[in-house]
């Protein structure tokens, strides 16, 4: 866990927030309220340019996971495969009534996952040694208050 | 008709791993065989569309066929790339701006998984940074999905790698031609949860072309045509589910294999129900399962039934991936969609050898799929 020191994110507006608090950075139509992310000049669906920010919800639901058993190729990915290599999860997270959006996940035993499950936005160190951070999401626990 | 396309001749440059001889070497050969099946010389053709995605320039292959002036287009569409070469030759022959026509697609892919460049696809760089930029991750993910919202087993996934790789023993220019049994491919290192090892394909090398005649040359051309009755080409509308999606909406909407296949269905004037025999983008099991059910073949959950009963098989009702699909003979992206239509004309030639599907083999229908979401598919009758 990050502590509650700035962070430095993997990539310009991305995530906004605190590192207690991180918020995903998205974009929402004015003319079809569709959310996207991350945000963008126009909208997918009606074409409009008229987008505006839109800070996303922390908490949703994982939709689909899976776990990636390789090491991915460099590049794209910010680490040369090598022997210690360790599995990480990555999933879509349902943000209800805006989008899905995909990140890393950080509980990687697939035993522990299962789709429907509440997650929460946290931050995780990004790979490699660029001293960044990304986002991620993690399960919530039962006994942890959902309703803010 | 006058308006009819046919398939008048087919050759392939075996898949697999060929040290030596490039992509475009392997075009060549093909096309060579394509030409010598359908009895034509080159000077004959009057129109060509290929490509590769990482074996170069498809229309340099006219430097080994003869420089005969022929209009040559090249295309470029992710794994649709073979789709796409033979879209475009079939418009040109039913507008009549060509009466014979050769499709070409080939490739050439080092080991291991594709490693694509988030920024050539419109991503920041970020999304590959992190771990997120891997074709295998979103095949995983959505037939995780798929499985939870329709009962599909993990053993059906076997089933399907299973079946493509005894189709594969049966066809020599197979990469995969060794038998593995369902225990085999479960026990398998997971790849992508649920996805193991053996149900993945690699992606590999090889090269396939086609001669395409209209009208009357057809039946001067060949002695037993395979009509092309329709091909159909989409790209991703909002709301489906992509490969490379950083995030997907939640409002959904029907995949491009769902609109092409729909498209190619009408325009043949076939209903799927009529299919004798098909081939699927099986990149992996996963995906041959839910392009079942996405091109109109069976409905969604019916696959678990059809899988696990033999339906598919080659002495199934509705044989699929006859010749391994690109489980038993990997994955050179150029080349994956018209290796398809290659082995449906043998099917229905009745030309297929071992794996000669028995019955009725009238009408055969091919579906690709690709990134970011894009989808040809087609129907050919006797």
């Amino acid at each position: 866990m990050l502590d509650q020191r700035e962070f430095i994110a993997v990539a310009e507006g991305l995530i906004a927030g605190t590192a207690a608090e991180p918020e995903l950075i998205g974009s929402s139509c004015r003319r079809c309220a569709t959310v996207t992310f991350p945000q963008q000049a126009s909208c997918p669906r009606c074409t409009s340019e008229e987008v505006q920010e839109r800070r996303l919800q922390r908490r949703g639901t994982l939709w689909t996971w899976t776990i990636q058993c390789f090491a991915p190729k460099s590049p794209p990915y910010a680490v040369e495969p090598g022997d210690d290599f360790e599995p990480y999860a990555v999933g879509y997270v349902e943000l209800a009534g805006e989008v899905r959006v995909e990140a890393r996940l950080t509980e990687a035993d697939p035993a522990r996952l299962r789709i429907g499950m509440p997650m929460e936005l946290t931050l995780i160190p990004a790979p490699g040694d660029a001293g960044t951070t990304t986002f991620a999401f993690r399960p919530v626990e039962d006994d942890e208050e959902v309703d803010r | 008709m006058t308006g009819d396309v046919a398939v008048v001749g087919v050759g392939m440059h075996p898949f697999g791993r060929h040290e030596g001889v490039t992509g475009l070497q392997m075009a060549a050969v093909a096309a060579r065989r394509a030409l010598a099946d359908a009895g034509v010389r080159w000077e004959e053709v009057d129109f060509a569309a290929g490509g590769s995605d990482a074996g170069g320039n498809a229309d340099t292959s006219v430097a080994s066929l003869g420089l005969t002036g022929l209009p040559f287009i090249n295309v470029k569409n992710g794994c649709a790339t073979g789709g796409s070469a033979l879209t475009t030759a079939h418009a040109m022959l039913v507008s009549g701006q060509a009466d014979i026509a050769l499709v070409v697609g080939f490739d050439k892919h080092p080991p291991g998984a594709f490693n694509p460049l988030p920024e050539e696809w419109g991503i920041g760089s970020w999304y590959g940074e992190t771990g997120l930029m891997l074709t295998t991750q979103f095949f995983a993910m959505k037939i995780q999905r798929y499985m939870a919202e329709h009962a599909i087993t993990a053993s059906t996934l076997a089933k399907v790698a299973s079946k493509a790789f005894a189709n594969g023993s049966r066809n020599a220019n197979a990469w995969r031609r060794k038998p593995l049994s369902d225990d085999e491919v479960l026990a398998s290192k997971m790849v992508n949860h649920p996805l193991t090892q053996y149900m993945f394909c690699s992606p590999g090398e090889g090269a396939v072309a086609l001669v395409l005649a209209r009208g009357r040359r057809i039946r001067e051309l060949a002695r037993m045509p395979v009509y092309l009755r329709s091909v159909a080409f989409r790209t991703r509308r909002f709301g489906s589910f992509e490969v490379f999606s950083p995030s997907v909406a939640i409002e959904s909407a029907p995949s491009p294999t769902a609109e092409a296949a729909a498209a190619a269905f009408e325009q043949a004037g076939v209903a799927p129900g009529d299919v004798d025999v098909a081939q699927v983008q099986d990149t992996e099991s996963g995906a041959e399962v839910m392009h079942m059910a996405e091109t109109g073949l069976c409905e969604h959950g019916e696959q678990e039934v059809l899988i696990q009963s033999g339906a598919t098989t080659l002495a199934g009702r509705l044989p699929i991936n006859t010749d391994g699909g690109c489980l038993a003979n990997g994955e050179p992206i150029g080349a994956s969609g018209l290796r398809q239509v290659h082995e449906v004309v043998l099917q229905l030639r009745g030309d297929a050898g071992d794996r000669q599907i028995p019955g009725r083999r009238r009408v055969g229908f091919t579906q690709v799929y690709g990134a970011p979401g894009v989808s040809a598919c087609a129907v050919l009758t006797v």
